[in-house]
């Protein structure tokens, strides 16, 4: 194996998903609060609610689009950078990764293409089911994701058989709590990514003191009602999983040495020589990171929540306005730190205690990893780059401006194709 | 077990190919079809509600491929690892600039995203004959290389066309219709879709047969809860997309969102 395709493809992963994870955290989130909205234009008929479903559907639409192709990329990579980790352990995790592309991404995909297109022309009620689907599969995505996840944090339910691991208890494996908090982490933690941007962009709208200011005013009192309770579910399931962390990640996070030298040594003895201290910077900044963009959030969060109780002050209070729009990136600062402690925090291992990083990569030539690497890396640049150039135009743009669902000038074509 | 698991990869690939081929042909003829700013634009109408419901079945046969034959998928992707560099670099590009096109209305915005379209279909279609010429060549640990590999790929690419073609034909009107339907002479509508649908089944079929997939299943294990559960899901996945293709069902004649 050649160590250079090793860190090539480590750090092509690591980018990758990364780069996806950062677009799904705003995905998840934003799909349940358009969700919500439109439940309630489809209920109350008010335009207003009708023109902030376009709107925050607009948004969702394009960050979405940015996401689907980025996961795209991670669906291939399992087995053209780790096929190590496909040959043992397909059995467990290959079951999990189809659901997902089965259950979840065709699913989503599919009602999303609908819910898009087929403004105006379908029933209202029918459209509205078709954004709850699209919300629910989105939910479904996380959580086969994590069961496969979990499995490689902590594997549960499986024998070794020769060279291959095979599932004796499927109920463990997705039920894993490793998987399972995780889910509900995940969610709150998408939830207030959604909430905190739906406050800061309508805080935008009210200090320029555009048109829209019932919209705004609404719009910014659904993204904190939203943000500040799944900040405590974010919290509550992160702090649940703290006791079935692998000892060694928390180790590494106390900095407590002595119980590292004992570990690593506990781990010489079962496993052989080497070294099984996973990055201790990367790890301990990671953690640090997330712990205080949450207190930030904390901090923001309550204060701001009570303050939306009176309307005169969320449409003039143009200092508090600002500080929202700034919190916009503290929580996919605190998501991908975490991201960065729960992955970091499991090296050297890709399945904690069977299967080491270093035998799951591919047996690629460096050269070839390093040329994918370089073109992946460019491209997520790009799209990077393109999703939030489009995402804040859009959203400075504000309402009038937004092409989803708008009611087409020309009379409807009737002649049917097939 | 093995066969039914061989079966359900073999459905969602042919679905692929063909319903995402065509989308995938019209992109690559897309400055071929449409030669003014409005004209692109109903092209690109012509597939724009059915492009996403058309790659997840690409996403669907990975995910089988992933659950019930993972060791395959891992020596496949590995070994066809530029290939499939291709495939993704063409299909990220083209659904980026899809999905951006209409984001503006700035010329060189749009010029920007259609060759966008256009470049990333003729890399998926490209990558998939490249691919395909190994395969069918029995060769999966690597990527062929050779005059005899690049015109197998140019011909698979051009079968993709005009699959691609034969789909704008029922789509389209006006101008843009006329050209898709140069090429098919006197061949009616449906008959032409008929006819590059059964070259593509006939292609994919022989790629399938090549490849050993009934040695490489996954143990009886996992396709016991995979495969049921894939059963059960079915009726709704093509219900759904049923629903996709009755409700878009009407012929393009002004544009759409995108």
């Amino acid at each position: 194996m050649d160590p250079e395709t090793l860190d090539l493809a480590r750090l092509q992963f690591a980018l990758t998903a990364g780069g996806h994870f950062l677009f799904v955290a705003l995905t998840i989130g934003l799909a349940t609060l358009v969700a919500c909205v439109q439940t309630r234009a489809t209920l109350s008929r008010n335009p207003v609610h009708e023109r902030m479903t376009r709107f925050w559907g607009q948004l969702y639409v394009i960050n979405y689009a940015v996401g689907i192709v980025t996961g795209l990329v991670m669906e291939f990579q399992f087995g053209m950078a780790w096929s190590g980790l496909m040959h043992l352990a397909g059995n467990v995790i290959g079951a999990s990764l189809a659901m997902e592309a089965l259950v979840a991404f065709f699913v989503e995909s599919t009602f999303l293409g609908l819910w898009i297109f087929g403004w105006g022309r379908l029933n209202r009620w029918v459209h509205l089911g078709l954004i709850w689907v699209v919300a629910l599969t989105a939910y479904a995505s996380a959580y086969w994701i994590l069961v496969t996840n979990g499995f490689l944090q902590n594997p549960v339910g499986h024998a070794r058989d020769g060279a291959e691991l095979r599932l004796t208890d499927a109920w463990a494996v997705l039920s894993n709590p490793a998987a399972t908090n995780a889910f509900w982490h995940i969610l709150g933690g998408s939830l207030v990514t959604a909430g905190v941007f739906m406050a800061g962009i309508s805080a935008l709208h009210l200090f320029r003191r555009t048109a829209e200011v019932e919209l705004f005013t609404k719009s910014l009192r659904i993204g904190l009602f939203t943000a500040l309770p799944a900040l405590f579910v974010a919290v509550t399931a992160g702090g649940m999983q703290f006791g079935h962390l692998q000892p060694m990640k928390l180790a590494v996070f106390d900095q407590n040495s002595t119980r590292i030298a004992e570990l690593q040594a506990e781990q010489v003895a079962r496993f052989g020589p080497g070294d099984y201290v996973p990055p201790e910077s990367w790890t301990r900044t990671g953690g640090i990171v997330m712990l205080l963009a949450f207190a930030l959030l904390l901090y923001l969060l309550v204060p701001s929540v009570l303050l939306a109780f009176f309307r005169p002050v969320v449409r003039r209070f143009r200092l508090w306005h600002l500080v929202l729009v700034a919190a916009i990136p503290l929580p996919f600062l605190a998501m991908i730190s975490g991201w960065v402690f729960r992955e970091m925090g499991r090296q050297p291992w890709v399945i904690d205690g069977v299967l080491r990083v270093e035998d799951a990569v591919s047996d690629v030539p460096a050269a070839a990893m390093r040329t994918s690497l370089l073109v992946f890396t460019i491209l997520f640049g790009l799209l990077l780059v393109l999703n939030w150039f489009l995402l804040l135009r859009q959203a400075v743009r504000g309402p009038d401006a937004v092409a989803l669902g708008r009611i087409p000038e020309e009379p409807r074509p009737m002649s049917a194709t097939f | 077990m093995e066969l039914l698991a061989v079966a359900v990869l073999g459905v969602f690939a042919l679905g692929y190919f063909l319903l995402g081929g065509a989308d995938i042909g019209v992109g690559m003829l897309l400055p071929v079809l449409g030669r003014d700013a409005r004209q692109r634009r109903l092209v690109v109408t012509a597939i724009a509600p059915f492009f996403l419901g058309n790659e997840v079945w690409l996403v669907a046969t990975a995910g089988i491929l992933v659950g019930a034959f993972p060791v395959l998928e891992g020596e496949l992707l590995t070994g066809l690892f530029p290939a499939v560099v291709l495939l993704l670099v063409g299909w990220i590009v083209r659904d980026m600039g899809l999905w951006s096109r209409s984001r503006s209305d700035g010329r060189a915005w749009c010029a920007g995203c259609d060759a966008a379209i256009t470049g990333g279909s003729w890399g998926v279609a490209l990558s998939w004959g490249w691919m395909f010429a190994g395969l069918l060549a029995g060769r999966i640990h690597e990527v062929v290389t050779g005059p005899g590999a690049l015109l197998t790929a140019v011909a698979v690419a051009t079968l993709f066309a005009v699959h691609g073609l034969a789909f704008a034909r029922l789509r389209l009107s006006g101008p843009p219709h006329r050209r898709a339907s140069a090429l098919f002479g006197r061949c009616g509508e449906r008959p032409g879709l008929a006819l590059t649908s059964s070259a593509l089944v006939l292609l994919c079929l022989a790629v399938g047969f090549r490849l050993p997939l009934q040695e490489n299943a996954a143990d009886p294990g996992t396709l016991g809860l995979l495969l049921p559960a894939v059963l059960v899901l079915m009726p709704f996945l093509l219900g759904a997309q049923a629903l996709m293709w009755w409700t878009f069902r009407a012929r393009v004649e002004r544009p759409l969102y995108l």
